[in-house]
């Protein structure tokens, strides 16, 4: 028996929701509103919601203050230390999934443990380390930190996905004769590349906003948009409208890749407790 | 079957990752530990040496280290409190039929994907902001006084912030729970003539405690080390106002050159995180076993 969903309801709950959803999504609204605002209409008082709209303020931003190189670190440092971590991830999600022996569970957890340890923790160390290196601030540093951090939630989803393959067929494939690197590369690899693309997704995500080891472990040369976007809070960069360009093109792309991974979102940040 | 050699593969295939985690949590936190016990002051590197429980006496007598814990607490649950609280509310309006609902949840989740810098950056210009914020034009608009946010409730303005953020997140998870719940199970109730919130409360609530445990969980990890959001916000004033623990570890090391207090300061926090952890872990094993 359907449950009897009565119009008024329908419209009633339709209403409130688009309501609390435009309230929700207002700052952002706002942000790219002001982004076409000359520098005088974003202080307007009252706000103008109708203006002679500009794109003076993005080509300004993109003339004037290197945006494409912080733009371009943001690039190499999330995607580098994605791509890093997911190939020193998968041979080891694979194994837990395929073969585990008594102790994964262990191993699992203790990997999820190593996430609990707070940035702080290891702040001085990691900053020393870099200095005596020479990897303060330099694009490499940052992606091998990244790596590190972000390898645990990596192993785990992947072992969410791939602990969803049935074993059975990997045994078909062996019981014909397939050499171990036959099958990762010709069963496994097809199998498992959705959910390697959505733990890509959702990792480049995570990476591209992250803003601790951005923020401490850079200045000018290898500063992502996450440090970039920080300078705008000094009182003389007080530019709303510039703030707002900026921060539209920053976090444009990886907003829209985010409206297509709500579902893997889910399943990868609960560690599949949650489907 | 996996054979012999495929099993001795596999664990080598895991060593790379274990080894690389392993290297991670013990060398620099064994840094941090021996750091925390020397007397180490980048502005004065030639002054070095054994300086016993000096250092953590030292954070631990700070005035502003209480308020920083106490900062830190009320920052966690507070946000943790919006987000539960608004998450399953927002949760049972969003899955109801609703016109456009895919719209709508582009709506809702849209803020969790915005960088930490960005988000605290509008809010605290373009909405908070006493003169030309839209909160000011509001107020004005009622006849009441615009509040300055950062200057009179730094903690709270911080907390609105990152509610914000993480509220998309809490509403996701707990949305997508509540879909799987049994249709049956309702249609019962509703023939029995339960209320709609005898439901919620007998049916809907104990559905969705895995999924809040782990929202409690996961946010937690991440709430207790906020740091951006007040870097660019109010740089954890006015005085200490909005210093949490995490801020006041960073101003010790990146501002003040203080190596050893930093690190007495970097394993309290670490302390803090497992006491955290632990309590959490115990209080919700149940949920997360089934």
């Amino acid at each position: 028996m359907a449950r009897k969903v009565t119009l008024q309801r329908k419209l009633g709950f339709t209403a409130l929701a688009w309501f609390l959803g435009c309230i929700m999504f207002f700052p952002i609204f706002w942000m790219i509103l002001t982004s076409f605002k000359t520098e005088i209409d974003a202080i307007a008082s009252p706000p103008l919601v109708f203006f002679q709209a500009t794109w003076e303020n993005y080509q300004l931003v993109l003339n004037q203050s290197d945006y494409l190189k912080y733009f371009g670190n943001s690039v190499v440092i999330a995607g580098g230390s994605t791509i890093l971590a997911l190939l020193v991830a998968i041979p080891s999600a694979w194994s837990m999934a395929f073969s585990p022996t008594r102790h994964t569970k262990d191993v699992l957890m203790w990997m999820l443990s190593t996430k609990m340890m707070p940035p702080v923790g290891v702040l001085v160390p990691i900053y020393l380390m870099l200095k005596y290196l020479g990897l303060l601030d330099t694009r490499t540093g940052l992606v091998i930190i990244m790596m590190l951090i972000n390898l645990p939630i990596i192993i785990w989803m992947l072992y969410t996905y791939f602990k969803e393959i049935p074993s059975e067929i990997l045994e078909a494939s062996r019981m014909d004769g397939a050499v171990l690197w036959k099958e990762i590369v010709y069963v496994l690899l097809p199998m498992a590349l959705p959910g390697i693309a959505s733990t890509l997704l959702l990792n480049l995500i995570l990476a591209w906003n992250e803003a601790f080891w951005t923020l401490n472990l850079t200045a000018a040369n290898a500063a992502p948009l996450t440090a970039f976007i920080a300078s705008y809070s000094s009182p003389e960069g007080l530019f709303w409208s510039k703030l707002s360009a900026a921060s539209t093109m920053a976090i444009a792309p990886i907003m829209v890749l985010g409206w297509f991974s709500q579902k893997q979102l889910v399943t990868g940040l609960t560690f599949g407790a949650v489907k | 079957m996996a054979t012999a050699h495929t099993k001795t593969l596999s664990r080598i295939m895991n060593l790379p990752s274990i080894i690389l985690l392993f290297i991670w949590m013990i060398v620099p936190l064994g840094m941090t530990i021996y750091y925390s016990f020397q007397r180490y002051n980048l502005l004065t590197p030639q002054r070095r040496g054994f300086n016993g429980w000096f250092n953590y006496e030292f954070f631990i007598t700070d005035p502003a280290f209480f308020e920083a814990i106490g900062n830190t607490l009320l920052l966690v649950s507070g946000v943790l409190a919006i987000t539960i609280i608004g998450g399953v509310l927002l949760g049972i309006l969003l899955n109801q039929a609703i016109v456009g609902r895919g719209i709508v949840r582009i709506l809702f989740i849209s803020p969790f994907f915005i960088m930490p810098t960005v988000s605290a950056l509008i809010w605290k210009n373009m909405l908070m902001n006493p003169i030309y914020g839209i909160f000011a034009h509001i107020a004005e608009f009622f006849g009441a006084d615009p509040v300055d946010f950062f200057a009179v409730i730094p903690l709270l303005s911080i907390i609105i912030i990152v509610a914000w953020q993480w509220l998309p997140f809490a509403t996701l998870i707990l949305l997508t729970a509540m879909q799987s719940l049994d249709q049956e199970q309702q249609e019962a109730a509703d023939m029995d003539g339960a209320s709609t919130l005898a439901k919620f409360y007998y049916i809907t609530l104990p559905h969705l405690a895995r999924a809040i445990t782990v929202v409690i969980l996961i946010e937690t990890i991440f709430l207790l080390s906020i740091f951006a959001e007040i870097l660019v916000t109010t740089n954890g004033g006015p005085g200490t106002a909005s210093t949490n623990l995490t801020y006041m570890v960073y101003n010790r090391a990146l501002l003040q050159y203080d190596i050893g207090g930093a690190s007495a300061g970097g394993i309290i926090a670490v302390i803090l995180a497992n006491i955290v952890a632990i309590f959490l872990i115990r209080a919700v094993g149940k949920n997360l076993e089934a």
